[in-house]
This record gives structure tokens, sequence and C-alpha cells, in this order.
């Protein structure tokens, strides 16, 4: 056993900054992707037209069911083969992106349920139209509900950007490799990442609270 | 579609989604292990096993289980823990599912009427005796959902493990995308088996649910 040696994270910590800033590049444009991809999911998911609602939650289904390394693999790996040839960055943001949709839709589509119907009828007969309805006054209400639920899956989608490393994407995870490959010391190196995901982590669940608070506050 | 390639390669992901069947259920253990466990401590008034819990749970849920993962498997020969890769897998998920056991369990636990706890100490029931057999019944019907939802979470962050060299689902999936260049094929391969443990996981603990889960 040799000896731990803490001092050479500090002589890496440019690569691992680098690293962790496409960390955030990463998150925030998969975060931005999944929001707006889970609201057609959501609303899809309980559309009353057949022909959209069991494609949608089909979709949902196998995306739910699957590993989000498995989507990440056909995306980088699969699309190829039909022709379309993405950047390991844009696969992982696209892969990200797509695999916590399919979580927000769930939620949003809790949050869209649990505003009362009173509401869906007092809209209509006020002369609103259907997609009025659900854009001025189900949508408003519902992402009140939905605030909390998402912000765990925000928390979520931080740590599981980790994977796309796995693909090449040179966020942390891979950063940490490289100067793993550098210097043999995996230990010192990955808890150093550890680390530094673990205050992204607090801060990203600090925002989250006061957010939360926000929207709470407009009951 | 190339079936004849996925018929010869089906009999490789049958012994795959057998391992991680394998991997999920022995992580599930000692994640209801630790949990128990450490949702005890946490709850305990004592500070030498109620902080331990905290700094536990903060730790595990506050970082990526894939470096948790690592720091196990390639740095622990550091530390003179050297794991072959399915032990080392066992211990990452366990410990990590574990960290998220602890809080569905606190929060069953915390579910249970105050009442129940006032009346057992009332009756004359010791400290430990009120939480063995007072609370813990009660609670394990509250916290059958929770753990089921963490149970269907771990079987698909097991894929995880492929990372450190695992032979499971999704290695499989990985290894013979590169040797076939036919990854639409893997993947839906894959993926069937994937929906089919996770359907048959949860349609049992939906029976489980139905039998046992109490409603407040």
């Amino acid at each position: 056993m040799e000896g731990l040696n803490f001092s050479v994270v500090l002589e890496y910590y440019p690569i691992l900054l680098e690293g962790l800033l496409w960390t955030c590049i990463l998150c925030v444009s998969s975060i931005a992707l999944s929001l707006v991809c889970g609201v057609p999911l959501a609303v899809g998911s309980i559309s009353k037209n057949r022909a959209v609602q069991l494609p949608t939650n089909f979709f949902l289904w196998v995306f739910r069911g699957t590993p989000l390394l498995l989507q990440l693999f056909l995306i980088y790996f699969g699309l190829p083969q039909i022709g379309i040839y993405l950047s390991p960055v844009a696969s992982g943001i696209l892969g990200l992106g797509i695999h916590y949709a399919v979580y927000n839709a769930d939620v949003m589509r809790t949050g869209i349920v649990a505003v009362e119907s009173g509401q869906h009828e007092g809209s209509r007969s006020l002369g609103l139209s259907k997609a009025q309805t659900m854009r001025k006054v189900i949508i408003p209400q519902a992402l009140r509900n939905v605030a909390p639920p998402l912000g765990n899956n925000l928390i979520a989608l931080l740590k599981e950007s980790a994977l796309v490393s796995i693909i090449t994407v040179p966020e942390l995870t891979l950063s940490a490799q490289r100067a793993i490959s550098d210097t043999f010391r995996p230990f010192e190196f990955y808890i150093a990442a550890g680390a530094i995901y673990y205050c992204v982590n607090y801060l990203l669940e600090l925002s989250l609270k006061r957010v939360e608070m926000k929207t709470a506050m407009y009951r | 579609m190339d079936f004849e390639l996925i018929q010869r390669v089906f009999i490789y992901f049958v012994q795959a989604a057998w391992i991680t069947v394998e991997l999920s259920f022995l992580s599930v253990c000692i994640g209801l292990c630790l949990g128990l466990i450490g949702a005890l401590c946490k709850l305990s008034p004592n500070p030498w096993l109620h902080y331990p819990a905290r700094v536990y749970v903060s730790i595990f849920r506050g970082t990526p289980c894939l470096i948790q993962l690592f720091i196990i498997y390639f740095g622990g020969p550091q530390i003179g823990l050297q794991l072959e890769p399915f032990p080392a897998a066992v211990i990452g998920l366990g410990i990590n599912i574990g960290s998220y056991m602890t809080e569905s369990i606190r929060g069953a636990i915390l579910a249970v009427e105050s009442g129940q706890i006032e009346a057992s100490r009332s009756l004359g029931v010791g400290k430990s005796q009120t939480m063995i057999k007072v609370i813990l019944p009660q609670a394990a019907r509250l916290m059958i959902r929770p753990l089921g939802i963490n149970t269907i979470a771990l079987i698909k962050g097991s894929s995880l493990v492929s990372a450190i060299s695992v032979v499971e689902l999704t290695y499989t999936a990985h290894r013979y995308i590169g040797s076939t260049y036919r990854p639409f094929e893997m993947f839906i391969l894959a993926a069937i088996f994937y929906l089919a443990i996770i359907s048959i996981a949860s349609f049992l603990i939906q029976k489980v649910d139905n039998r046992y889960a109490l409603s407040l």
C-alpha cells in the first residue's frame, strides 16, 4: 500500500476545473432540453386522441424502463447507423435530456391531473378553447405542484451526468480519468471529483429550495 | 433488422440478464440492511450514531454512483482493498442504494403515529422493544412502495457497473455493438430484457404492496 497524496490533485486543478465547466454546460443544456421536451410528452400521454396517447405512452414506458447508459449507447453508436452523426457532447446532452424528459413528463402529468377538474370545466364554460385552458389555466397551477419533484429530477440529472464520460464527453469524471492516467492515483482524483460533485449538488439543492419556496408562496 | 444475428447473441444476453438480476438482488439485500441500520442510527438521539448516519446519507446521495464505484474498484487497491469486479459492484451499488433506503425507511418510521410510541411506553414496554414490536411492524407496511421504487431504480442503475467491466446486460450490449456494428438490434434486445426484469419486479412489488400495505 503506497501512501495517499492529495497534494497531487492541486497540481491538476486546471483539468478538473475545465471538466467542471463542461459538466455545468452539459447539465444546463440537458436540463433545459428535459423541461422543454417534458411538456409535450406529458400532454401527449393524457391526450384524448389515442393516436397520440398510445405512442407517447409506449415511448415513455420504454425510456423509463431502460437505463440511461443503454440509451446513451443507442444515441452515440446507433444514430450513425441511420446516418446521423453527433459529437460526444451533443449525444450526451440529447441522451440526458431525453432520459430526464421522460421522468419530468411523469411528474408533469401527475401535476396536470392533480389540478381540480372544476378548473377545467370553469375555464371551458367561460369560452376558452381547449389549448387555451391547458396553457393559461391548468399548466400554471400544475407548475406549483410539480416544483419539488422536478427539482429532485434535476438533482438526479446532475449526478447521472457522470455517465456521459463513458461516451467520451470531456466532463468532470473524464477529466479525473485523464489526470489519473498521468499520475496513477485513482483514489485521490475520484475522491476529489466526488467532492466537487458534492459541492455543485449542494449548491443546486440550495437554489432549488429557494425556487420551491417562491412557487409555494403563490398557493 | 437482422434476426439471425439476434438469434445468435440471444443466449449471451440471457446470461447477462441473469447477472443483472443477481447483482440487483444482492445489492438490494445489502442496501436494505444498511438502510435499516442507517435509519435507526439517524433517528437515535445518541450523537455517535446520529451524525455518522447523516454523513453517510449525505455523501452517498450527494455524489454520482459511478464515482463511488470507481473509488471502490480503481481506488481500492491503493488503500489495500483489492476486489474483483462483481463483488466491487455489489458492494458499491449496495452502499449507494443503502443511503436512499435509509431515507425511505426513516420516513416510514416517522410516519407511524406518535401515539403508538406513547401508548406502548406507558404500558411499560422498553424503548427498543417498542421499536421492534410496535413501530417497525407498522413502518414495514408503509415502506413497501418507496423501497420498491428504490429497487426499480437500482435495477436500472446496475447498468453502471459495466464501466468496471462486470459482464451484465449493458456491458454485453456494448460489446456486441462493438463487434457487430448493429447498435439498434443490440439496444432493442437489451431493452427487452431490462423491461422484462423491471416489469416482473414491479409486479412482485405491487403484489406485496396490495397484500400488506397499510394506508394511513
